[in-house]
């Protein structure tokens, strides 16, 4: 099998799909002969040419009001928003309209749209380039909300997005597009939305993440193995909806539950998944839940100590690990 | 009609060039494309909207209607524009909350619309999820799916620009009031059309009035309609209170748009009504300058045009007023004894399944 980074997965993954289906189109700043700021869409121009492959105005709201138009036409667009961070714009068209289309007209419209997102930090984006948007879609009935962390999820999860009939927020984490590679087959494969995946299996402490944080995760877990300590790591792959069964399955093998993720802590997908372990696994629950996130100042600064500061770390983790193994 | 954009751009635009015609000249010629069954037909949809709005104001008095805004005033605009969509025959709609006379125009049954008042089973826009007659009638080429007041403008040109990529010749016309003119996506949305010339309409209807808010409050230009030319293409203003003249410029509108791209045409109309039936418009509206715009109110002064002129008789004229008012009664009691949905289907259809 080849190797690739996320971004040259989310290239291949869009390149097949427009090759597959004529309805598929990008849309997004910059995406034409620049080939998107972080070249997802690089030589798209040429191969299906500017009505496929449009550059848009500088202009968020309607980027994914004419992309959520198409779709009820029954195009399948895919806007790009350049970086999360402008995202704000468009939200009305997000929240307010595409993701109760299908239910404010009694299953009449559909929006088969998947709106990809560079998000995350630790790259010195500061407070306008590293933003983490989850929880807001993540809160938002009728959106799904997928958030892959290596390149053979990035590809599967994001070909079935595109296949979806609903609106399908496809969250990349920016840090992981050119630092993590992996093997990703040569032959046609999806991944189904939903299904979380269990990247290393431990019977003393359950771990939850998603996208880079992961990563952090496992390098913790490794690191915690030497003294003896099996964290099982989930990556839940897609936040929306969240798979319950696999989190609460592992939690009750482990009895210790940290969710770790780089959005703020304060209504973020931890603590759903805090309230759903207290809910339905209670009994099993051997230490009190736990949760290590970023804290609740508007995302990363600038400053390299500052951003550290804010960043979970694979050390930081490992000790919140071994804190909870003792408990 | 005055043409609000400057010739100059009018002439530059070569193949987009449409010189919409000085309204009748000649008052007795039929308007093109039209024939006297259509006028008659249009006479009698007119009586059927205003009975009908009228019955849905009271029906909010007696407390069945939770919420309406009316559209009286408005009439004229809204069916002239849409008797030129009926008549191309490859039109779509975007239209608003204030659209009541697109709707029922579009061949929504009375019941229907009593059912959607009411929020009632059968609901043929949403399922009595949403406002009144806001969601999506696809049978009958129409989308509205919010009241966020412009966010309907980009879906809008979104659904020509994918009509135009897959080589339909339809084109999608955008209702909306003076105050959506304000937002950002309205400006967004007439730029993006402009840059790819998709087949698109707007239609404004402008009552100089949002909620209570004067058009003088809103921007300092007289007409909307002038913003048409910082986008490159034309713009009209039309007395949103005569048919014909509505007719016409959408007719003209509809091939300007399909040929050349978008046309922004600005119908000056008048909110006879306050802004929902949960306004007082009594605070903000001086009654002098109501009644005397009254004096023009379309739905009295086109009929009694199409009597003096010989194309309605006076008695087709009373058969249509007890036609509306028999149906629209037909209809409230239909609706009144209807269900409402049932609790249970709360969470069906939020997602697409499969
Ligand atoms: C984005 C947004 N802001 C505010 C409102 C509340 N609101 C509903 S209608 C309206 C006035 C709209 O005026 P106009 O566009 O002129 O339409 P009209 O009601 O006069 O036909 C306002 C402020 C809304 N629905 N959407
Ligand atoms: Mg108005």
């Amino acid at each position: 099998m080849p190797e690739m980074t996320v971004i040259e997965a989310v290239r291949s993954a869009l390149h097949e799909e427009m090759e597959r289906d004529e309805r598929v189109f990008v849309m997004g700043e910059d995406v034409g002969q620049r080939g998107g700021v972080f070249l997802a869409t690089q030589g798209f121009i040429e191969d299906f040419g500017p009505q496929r492959v449009i550059d848009s105005p500088l202009a968020e709201a309607s980027i994914m009001g004419i992309a959520l138009g198409a779709a009820f036409r029954g195009m399948r667009p895919i806007p790009e928003v350049q970086f999360s961070d402008f995202v704000w714009p468009s939200v009305n068209q997000l929240i307010g309209e595409a993701a109760r289309a299908h239910y404010g007209t009694n299953g009449a419209l559909k929006v088969p749209m998947t709106v990809r997102i560079p998000y995350g930090g630790g790259i010195r984006g500061g407070l306008f380039h590293s933003q983490n948007v989850e929880a807001l879609f993540f809160h938002t009935p009728g959106l799904l909300v997928v958030t892959p962390s290596t390149p053979y999820e990035a590809k599967g999860l994001l070909k079935s997005a595109i296949r979806d009939d609903n609106p399908v927020i496809f969250l990349e984490h920016k840090k992981t597009y050119r630092l993590v590679r992996g093997e990703v087959p040569d032959e046609e494969y999806t991944l189904p939305i939903g299904p979380a995946d269990i990247k290393r299996a431990g019977s003393d402490v359950t771990v939850v993440s998603y996208g880079l944080a992961m990563h952090y995760c496992l390098a913790a877990a490794e690191a915690v193995a030497a003294d003896g300590i099996g964290a099982e790591v989930v990556d839940l792959r897609t936040l929306k909806p969240l798979d319950t069964e696999t989190i609460l399955d592992s939690v009750k093998k482990t009895g210790r539950l940290l969710v770790v993720h780089e959005d703020n802590i304060s209504g973020g997908i931890g603590a759903e998944i805090a309230a759903l372990a207290a809910d339905e696994a209670f009994e099993y629950l051997d230490a009190p839940i736990a949760r290590l996130c970023g804290p609740d100042v508007p995302t990363m600064p600038f400053a390299q100590t500052l951003e550290d500061a804010y960043m979970p770390s694979p050390d930081a983790i490992a000790a919140e690990l071994r804190r909870l193994a003792a408990y | 009609m005055t043409q609000a954009a400057s010739s100059s751009q009018i002439e530059s635009d070569a193949n987009g060039a449409v010189a919409i015609a000085q309204r009748s000249a000649d008052a007795e010629a039929l308007p093109e494309g039209l024939t006297a069954d259509d006028l008659v037909e249009v006479c009698r949809q007119m009586i059927l909207v205003r009975t009908m709005d009228e019955r849905i104001w009271m029906m909010n008095r007696q407390g069945k209607v939770p919420i309406a805004a009316s559209c009286q005033g408005h009439e004229a605009a809204e069916l002239g524009s849409l008797l030129a969509a009926q008549k191309d025959g490859d039109c779509f709609h975007f239209p608003y909350y204030r659209d009541l006379a697109v709707k029922m125009a579009a061949g929504l049954t009375p019941r229907q619309v009593m059912l959607s008042f009411m929020g009632k089973e059968g609901e043929p826009y949403s399922g009595a999820r949403q406002f009144p007659l806001q969601g999506a009638d696809l049978p009958r080429k129409i989308i509205q799916i919010s009241n966020v007041v412009a966010a309907g403008l980009t879906q809008g040109v979104g659904y020509a620009l994918a009509c135009k990529m897959m080589g339909e010749k339809t084109v999608t016309i955008c209702y909306f009031g003076d105050g959506a003119t304000s937002q950002g996506e309205t400006h967004e949305a007439m730029n993006f059309a402009s840059i790819h010339r998709l087949p698109v309409i707007f239609v404004c209807e402008n009552n100089k009035y949002a909620i209570s808010t004067p058009q003088d409050s809103q921007m300092v230009i007289s007409d909307v309609a002038a913003r048409a030319e910082g986008y490159g293409f034309p713009g009209f203003v039309i007395d949103g209170l005569d048919l014909i003249a509505c007719y016409e410029a959408t007719r003209q509108g509809i091939a300007h748009a399909r040929s050349a791209g978008p046309v922004l045409i600005e119908m000056k109309v008048e909110r006879f009504m306050p802004h929902t039936t949960d306004d007082d418009d009594r605070r903000y509206r001086d009654r002098d300058a109501l009644d005397a715009a009254r004096q023009f109110d379309p739905v009295a002064v086109f009929p009694s045009q199409m009597v003096s002129r010989g194309i309605l008789t006076q008695e087709q004229l009373d058969a249509f007023r007890s036609d509306a008012t028999q149906q629209v009664n037909d209809a409230t009691d239909f609706a009144d004894a209807a269900q409402p949905p049932d609790a249970s289907t709360i969470g069906d259809h939020l997602y697409v399944q499969g």
